[in-house]
C-alpha cells in the first residue's frame, strides 16, 4: 500500500513547493530583491552584516576605545595591521602605559575575514558600510585607523 | 514530380491561398506557397525561440525574487536580439579530435526535426501548414527524431562528458515517449481522430477535451506535463546537460551558432509539448465558453498562443522549483509509477467512454 501513498506523499510535496515558489512569482515587482546598483547609488543602503573595510570610530572629543593591545594584529592572518605604539607617562597615575601612535590598516590585504574585529577586547574597530573602495593608486589603501592627535578614552582599559 | 506537388495539402489563409491560384500557374503557385510557408514559419520559428529565451529568464528572475533583464530596450524586450547577435559572431570552435561529419550534422537533426513538428499544428481555423490525418502520430514520429540529433552530437564530440549527456538523453527519451503516447492514446479514445483540426472541431461542440474526459482526462494531463517537461530535458529532468554534474551536457563542445541551434531547439520543444497540450486538452484555438465566437475579425491565433504561454509559464515554475532526479530516479518515476498508472488510466478511459459517461 504504501505505493500509493508515496503517490499521494511526493504530488503533495510537489504542490507545496510550487506553492512557495508560485507566491514568490505573484510578489516579484515588490518583493524584488535586486538593487539596481548605479541607478540608486543615493538611497542604496547597505545591510548591517556587510563588511566594507574596518574603521575605527571616535568620539566628539577626538577618542577612540584602543589601548594598544595589539590582538587585532596577533589575530589578523595575513598581517593587513599594523600596530605603532609607544610609551607614555600617565599624567593622573604617573606610571609609564602603552598607547597607540599608528594602527595602520592595509585594505588591499585584507580579507575581510573578521577575526581582529572578534579578538579586540574594547570593541575599538567596526565593520563599515561603505562599498566604493576602489581607488587609482594601491598606496590610498593602506590606512592608519587613528584620526592624528587621538587619545584613548577614559576608562576603556578597566 | 509535378504531381508530387500538387498532393500535399499546404494550405495558408484560404484568401491568400486563393489569390496566389488566381494569378499564377498552378505549378508556379504550390511552389510560391510552399516558399512562402517555409518563409513564414521559418521567421516564426526564431521569433517563438527568441522570445522564448526572454520569457524563461523574466519568469525565472520573478520566481527568484529577482527582475530579470531590463537594460537592453523597455522591459528588456531587445535582450534576446543582443544574444543572438552575440551567439552568430561567436567563433565556432571544436576540438581536434571529433567525428567531422556528425559534429556538424547533429545540430540540424535537432533544429529539423523541431521544425517539422510545428508545421502541423494549427495555430487558428486557417492558418494550418500541414494538415493531415495522423497529426499527432505524425508529431510523435518526428520529435523522436531530436534524440538522433542529441546522440549523434554527443557521440561526435569526443567528450565523456557529452557522451555521458548524450546516453542519458536516449535513456530518457525514449523511457518517457511511452508515457506521452500512452497519455496522448488516452484522449484519442476520446476523440476518435489523431487529426489535430479534427481534434479542435470535436471539442467545438462538446467543450473541452479536459472537461469531456474529467478524471482520466485530468490524470492524463498531469501524466503528459511530467512526460513532456522530461521529453524537452528540462529541469528537473536535465540531467542531460546538468551543469553540476557534465559540465554542459551533450552540448559541451559546441559553441556560437551550432550551440544556438540545440538551444532554440530546446525552447522550441517547450514550445511544440505545450501547444499539444493545449489543442489535446484545452480546446486549441478555440475561445473558452465560446466569448469570441461571435467576432468574425477576432485573431483566434491568439487564444492559442495565450493557452500556450499559460502552459510553457508552468513548465517554467516546475523548472525553477523542483530539484533535478538522479537516474535511477528518473527511470524508476517512469517505469514503476507513470506507466502503471498510465495503463490502468487508459483502461479507465476506454470504460467511462463505453459506458457513456463522458460530460
Amino acid at each position: 500500500m504504501s505505493y500509493f501513498s508515496d503517490i499521494y506523499n511526493g504530488v503533495k510535496s510537489l504542490i507545496t513547493g510550487m506553492k512557495v515558489t508560485g507566491g514568490y512569482f505573484i510578489h516579484a515587482r515588490k518583493g524584488a530583491i535586486t538593487q539596481q546598483y548605479p541607478d540608486n547609488r543615493e538611497t542604496l543602503k547597505m545591510f548591517d552584516r556587510f563588511r566594507g573595510e574596518v574603521v575605527m570610530p571616535h568620539d566628539e572629543n577626538n577618542q577612540h576605545r584602543c589601548t594598544g593591545c595589539q590582538s587585532c594584529e596577533i589575530a589578523c592572518p595575513n598581517g593587513s595591521i599594523e600596530i605603532i605604539w609607544d610609551r607614555a607617562i600617565d599624567p593622573e597615575t604617573g606610571k609609564k602605559k602603552k598607547k597607540i601612535d599608528k594602527h595602520i590598516y592595509h585594505l588591499s590585504m585584507c580579507t575581510m575575514c573578521g577575526l581582529c574585529i572578534e579578538a579586540c577586547p574594547t570593541d575599538a574597530i567596526v565593520w563599515a558600510q561603505n562599498y566604493e573602495n576602489s581607488v587609482y593608486d594601491r598606496s590610498y589603501l593602506t590606512k592608519t585607523l587613528n584620526q592624528p592627535g587621538s587619545t584613548v578614552q577614559a576608562g576603556v582599559e578597566d | 514530380m509535378n504531381f508530387l506537388i500538387m498532393n500535399i495539402p499546404l494550405n495558408i489563409t484560404s484568401t491568400i491561398h486563393d489569390w496566389i491560384y488566381s494569378i499564377m500557374p498552378e505549378t508556379a503557385a504550390s511552389i510560391t506557397i510552399m516558399v512562402l510557408i517555409a518563409v513564414i514559419y521559418l521567421a516564426l520559428f526564431a521569433i517563438i525561440g527568441l522570445y522564448l529565451v526572454l520569457l524563461e529568464r523574466k519568469v525565472a528572475a520573478w520566481f527568484q525574487l529577482r527582475l530579470g533583464p531590463n537594460r537592453v530596450g523597455p522591459w528588456g524586450i531587445f535582450q534576446t536580439i543582443a544574444d543572438a547577435l552575440k551567439l552568430v559572431s561567436k567563433e565556432l570552435t571544436s576540438n581536434d579530435r571529433i567525428d567531422k561529419f556528425l559534429y556538424n550534422l547533429a545540430p540540424y537533426f535537432v533544429i529539423v526535426s523541431t521544425l517539422i513538428g510545428i508545421s502541423v499544428f494549427p495555430f487558428s481555423k486557417q492558418f494550418q501548414a500541414f494538415d493531415i490525418n495522423i497529426g499527432l502520430f505524425f508529431l510523435f514520429a518526428v520529435s523522436s527524431i531530436g534524440v538522433i540529433g542529441i546522440l549523434v552530437g554527443g557521440w561526435a564530440s569526443n567528450n565523456k562528458f557529452a557522451l555521458i549527456g548524450a546516453m542519458r538523453s536516449g535513456l530518457q527519451t525514449i523511457s518517457y515517449e511511452l508515457s506521452v503516447g500512452l497519455s496522448l492514446l488516452t484522449m484519442v479514445l476520446l476523440t476518435g481522430t489523431l487529426q489535430l483540426s479534427e481534434i479542435i472541431e470535436v471539442q467545438r461542440t462538446g467543450g473541452w477535451l479536459i472537461l469531456q474526459g474529467h478524471i482520466p482526462a485530468i490524470i492524463a494531463f498531469m501524466i503528459f506535463m511530467i512526460a513532456g517537461t522530461a521529453e524537452t530535458n528540462r529541469a528537473p529532468f536535465d540531467l542531460v546537460e546538468a551543469e553540476s554534474e557534465l559540465g554542459a551536457g551533450f552540448h559541451t563542445e559546441y559553441s556560437g551558432m551550432k550551440f544556438a541551434y540545440f538551444f532554440l531547439a530546446e525552447f522550441i520543444n517547450m514550445f511544440i509539448i505545450a501547444s499539444i497540450a493545449v489543442v489535446v486538452f484545452f480546446g486549441g484555438w478555440l475561445s473558452p465558453f465560446g466569448i469570441t465566437d461571435g467576432i468574425t475579425w477576432f485573431p483566434e491565433v491568439l487564444w492559442f498562443l495565450i493557452k500556450v504561454v499559460m502552459i510553457i509559464i508552468l513548465m517554467m515554475w516546475f523548472r525553477w522549483t523542483f530539484p533535478r532526479l538522479r537516474v535511477d530516479q528518473l527511470l524508476t518515476l517512469e517505469w514503476k509509477y507513470l506507466l502503471p498508472i498510465n495503463l490502468a488510466n487508459l483502461m479507465f478511459m476506454a470504460v467511462i467512454i463505453w459506458m457513456n459517461w463522458t460530460i
